[in-house]
Order: structure tokens, then sequence, then C-alpha cells
């Protein structure tokens, strides 16, 4: 039993280590959706509510019932919420500005002259 | 089955580093964030593998909780502005700590207060030490996220209550103190002493949680992107102690994780402000101990200026470079700013775009606003790049920022916020500063740079103000 515990402390510090590597080369400009796609990772705890709510025996109390499904639902909109949030941010960065840029400038002259 | 279980999880923890690690650039940030989320999906699929066996009533709640989860969790992260993103990460960040506190509330009810293991459960000491440390960061994580959410959301909290507690802000830092010590007291006599009534888990989840509240309420509105990122991180570690404590390694590994990147996060934060991490959860300039700058108010006078006089400015200029702050969210501005910078750089004006790190409510955000509105990634500058550049700038146009262009930071040792690193927009040549009055920044303290000669203020919304100046640009 104890080989387990060190083994998962290893991969404790371990993880730490990869967490300082990932990070250290992300520009400011993407600190946002970082920390929002860390956040939505950290929703992982869904697998802990999970794991509560699945050992109850049968005949639990339903106090302990009620405690892990409010973890559960709580778990689960870290997860979606995080990820929806990261992709929208992330979306906003994509290479929509191409086609964008040939339409905005023209319409913008056209403004210009009609306003003129 | 364990084997499959077991391979799943450390698929599905390959898949969020090699996902964390897209996201250091524009091009593959996004398919990281679907590689970590479909990561998620696998260790989701994994777990319910393994508790397949369980009551069919806890099969009903877990489908349920799920779907709840799911349907509670799409709208808001699909119609949220832009600018409201900062409290929407907040609460996200929170219901993640609430859910570690829970667990850990939930596994002492089942040990009998940590005096009955099952064969299969991790050694005790870090079922013990793993629930206590997840149920006191947990909590403070969950209720900090609250108040952050309910700050920055600024309706929730009356002003005149927000700048009570920011003026008591000394006072909060003692019962920190007292509150800290008293929780560690707590957890280690739960950890010595098996059997417990319930209550004593409640206790702690209580003075964990009051802790989160007294940490985040006092904290001015300029630190809270630190705050933000402070309360992510720990709730990663939060994660990764339930992690031990319930002996999953996708728990301990995504948790750690996040863990550890949040923690560098928030400290390269904190450096861009020239503070550091303690000073702001347990000192405070937010607030508090304003005015002590040097003397409001009798440093000259302010030369106020007119659109067509700021439009005529810029279009004859080589170079312009806008700074924007967080009056151009509030503003909903980003559209008309870029408009604006089509209109100069059809009249072969350059445009650049001068972003401080901790612009915005969160690190980031204001190039996620600005990116809203299709402003090139190539376009905005980061402080360090930029700073040289402002010595040759012909016109400086600052967007409803104030406290990051404040150049007592560089020359005025009695300034509280002397030493943070600043935006030289005062070594430009002429400087245009849109503004709604001439009351002082988030930080409360007094910004000289509006009373230089080379200074021009534009007074109104900024939307108004800079829809104002496009007008006169296309009738020039």
């Amino acid at each position: 039993m104890y080989t387990q515990l060190l083994a998962n402390l290893a991969i404790l510090v371990l993880a730490g280590f990869v967490g300082f590597a990932v990070i250290s080369k992300v520009p400011n400009t993407l600190h946002t959706p970082l920390m929002s796609g860390t956040n939505a990772i950290h929703g992982i705890v869904v697998l802990g509510a999970l794991l509560v709510l699945g050992n109850l025996p049968a005949d639990a109390h339903w106090g302990v019932r009620i405690i892990g499904f409010i973890a559960l639902v709580f778990g689960t909109l870290n997860v979606i919420g995080g990820f929806l949030v990261t992709d929208r941010m992330l979306g906003m960065f994509k290479g929509k500005k191409v086609p964008k840029k040939d339409d905005a400038l023209p319409a913008a002259d056209k403004a210009k002259e009609v306003t003129k | 089955m364990t084997y499959l279980v077991d391979g799943l999880y450390i698929l599905a923890f390959s898949l969020f580093i090699y996902g964390l690690s897209g996201l250091t650039g524009p091009k593959t940030a996004v398919r990281g964030n679907w590689i970590a989320a479909i990561g998620m999906g696998i260790a989701v699929v994994a777990t319910l593998i393994k508790i397949r066996d369980t009551a069919p009533i806890n099969w009903i709640l877990i489908v349920a909780g799920l779907a709840i989860g799911v349907i509670l969790g799409v709208p808001p992260a699909k119609k949220t502005k832009m600018t409201a993103m900062p409290q929407l990460v907040a609460l996200f960040n929170g219901v993640g700590g609430g859910t570690v506190a829970l667990i850990a509330w939930s596994e002492f009810i089942e040990t009998k207060g940590f005096s009955q293991f099952k064969p299969e459960q991790s050694p005790t000491i870090a079922l013990v030490v793993g629930s206590l440390f997840a149920a006191v960061i947990g909590s403070v994580s969950f209720w900090g996220s609250l108040v952050a959410f309910a700050k920055l959301q600024e309706t929730i909290i009356p002003k005149n209550v927000e700048k009570a507690f920011v003026k008591g802000a000394k006072l909060f830092q003692a019962a920190n103190i007292v509150l800290l010590l008293v929780a560690v007291a707590v957890a280690v006599y739960i950890g010595l002493n098996k059997g417990l009534a319930e209550w004593w888990i409640v206790l702690l989840l209580v003075l964990a949680g009051i802790m989160g509240l007294f940490v985040v309420f006092p904290i001015g509105g300029a630190d809270m992107p630190v705050v933000i990122s402070l309360l992510n991180a720990m709730t990663g570690l939060s994660a990764a102690a339930a992690g031990l404590a319930l002996n999953n390694t996708a728990m301990i590994v995504a948790g750690m994780i996040v863990g550890a990147s949040g923690s560098i996060l928030t400290n390269l934060m904190a450096v861009a402000m020239n503070r550091s991490i303690p000073a702001i959860v347990f000192g405070s300039f937010g607030g508090g101990e304003t005015g002590d700058g040097p003397a409001g108010g009798d440093q000259g006078t302010v030369k106020a200026t007119s659109a067509s006089d700021a439009a005529i400015q810029m279009a004859y200029a080589n170079q312009v470079i806008v700074v924007p702050g967080y009056g151009l969210a509030v503003a909903q501005a980003q559209h008309t700013v870029k408009e604006l910078a089509d209109l100069l750089e059809a009249r072969g004006v350059e445009v650049k775009f001068a972003i401080h790190p901790v612009a915005g409510r969160m690190p980031g955000h204001m190039n996620v606003l600005l990116a809203e509105a299709d402003v090139e990634y190539d376009a905005m500058k980061e402080m360090d790049d930029i700073n040289g550049e402002f010595g040759r700038t012909d016109v400086t146009l600052v967007i409803g920022a104030n406290d990051v262009t404040n150049p007592a930071a560089r020359n005025d040792p009695s300034s509280p916020i002397h030493g943070m690193p600043i935006l030289n927009v005062d070594q430009s040549r002429s400087v245009i500063v849109l503004k709604r009055s001439m009351s002082s920044g988030y930080a409360g303290i007094e910004n000289p740079l509006f009373f230089l000669d080379q200074t021009s203020m534009l007074f109104g919304d900024a939307k108004k103000s800079v829809s104002e100046v496009i007008e006169a640009l296309k009738d020039l």
C-alpha cells in the first residue's frame, strides 16, 4: 500500500515540473486563454465526485448522497464551462482575419464615400 | 478491467499535457484545447467504467448530475460577453473548488471521521492528509472565487460597502492570520483523532470558507487578475490533494499541472505589477491608503481637446500607438477602435496596440477583446517590445487606461505604484487621453501624465469619443 503512496507522490512531483515547463513558453497575449484552459483541466475533480457517488453503498445516508450529487453538478459545470469558454476565447485569435479584413476595408471606404 | 481504467487515465493525462503545450501559440491553441477536452472525456468514461457496478440509485444520480451540469454550464459559456469573461472564469473556478471541498466532506462521512477504511482505499495517511488539505483549500477557493465573481460583476456588491471592505483591509488581514491558525489546528486535531463527529469537518469547511471571503473582500480591482489566477492554482492543488486521497492518478497529474502552472502564472503577473503575492494577499494598495501620491489636483491644468483636433493630429501622424485599458472594454469600444485603426491605416498611418500585461481584468484579457474585434495578432505589442517605440511615435491614444501609463511609477519614489513596470506613454510626441472624467484610476492614484504639455484630454464615453473621431476623420 505504501509503495503506491510513494508512486503517487513521485507522480505528483513530476507533474509539478511538467506544469512549470509547459507554462514557461506562453506569451502574455495568451495568458487569459491559458488560465481558462488550466481552469478547465482542474475540472478533473469531476472524477472525484463520480468516485464518491459510485462508491456509496446502496443503503448510504441521503445526506452524503446529496453532497456527492452537488459535487458532481459543480464538477461538470467546471469542465463544460471551462472548455467552452476557452474555445470561444481562442476562436477570437484564429485566422478569421484574412477574409474579414478584405471586406472591412472597402466597406470603410464605401462609408467614406457615402458621407462625402 | 483495472488495467483498462488505468491505461485510459494515462492516455487522458498525456492528452492534457499535449493539449496544454498547444496553448503556447495562437495557431495550435484551439486544437490544444480540444485535445485536452477529449482527454477529459476519456477520463470521465474510464471512471464510469470503474464504478460500473454501483447501486442503481447512484447511477440515476450520476446521469442526472452530469446532465444538470451540462445544461447549466453551456448557456453562460456560450453567451457571456467577452468583457465579462473574468467573472465567468472565476465562477467556473469556484465550483471546481466547491467540488473538492464536498468530496472531502463526503470522504469524512463515509470513513466515519477517518476511522473505518475499506481495503481498496488509499493508504490512511494519504486519505486523511489529502482530504483535510483538499477541504481547506477547496473551501477557500470556492468562497474566494464567489467573492471575486461578485466584485467583478460590479452590480452585486454596493460600491460603498466595497469601499468599506477595502478600507478595513488591515482588519481582514489580522482576522485571516487568526483564522488560518485555527483552521490548521482544527485540521490537525481531526487528523489525529479518529471518529470525530461530523460537525468537525463542517467547522473546518466553514473556517476555510470565511478565510476565502476575507482574503478576497479587501482586494482592490487592480489586483484582481492576480487573485483569480491564484485561486485557479489553489483549485488545482486541492484537486491534486483529493487525487491523493482517492488514489486517482488522473486527478493527481491534472491537478498538479494546474497547481504548478497556475502558481507560475500568478507570479508572472505579480512581477508585471511589481508586487509580490504575499503583498497582494496580505497588504493592499488597491484602495485603503490612497491619496498619498504627490498631492492631487495642484499639478497644473489639463488641456481638453476636441474630436476633430484629435482626428487631424492622428491623420497626419506617421505612427499611432493605441493604449487600451479596461475603460475601453467597459464602453464596448473595441470594434469602434478597430474601425479607427483601419481608417488610419488606409491613410498610410502605422497603427500599433500597446498592451500592458495586466490591462483589463485578467492577464491577456485585452488581447482577447481586441482579437474579438479582428485586430491582428501581430499588431498587438507586449510592453517590453513597444516601450522603445514611444520616443518616435507621433500620437499615442490612451483609451480608458490609467495606472499602467502613470509615469510616477517610474520617477516618483513616493508613489504607491513606484516600480511597477508601465508603458512609457509620456515619451511620445503627443498624447491624447480618452477618459470619462478626471477621476483617478482603479488604484485611486493621481496620474501626472494628464498634466504634461504634450497631453490633451478628450472627455466622454470612450465609444462615443472614438466614433466622433472617426466621423471627423472621414470628413478630412
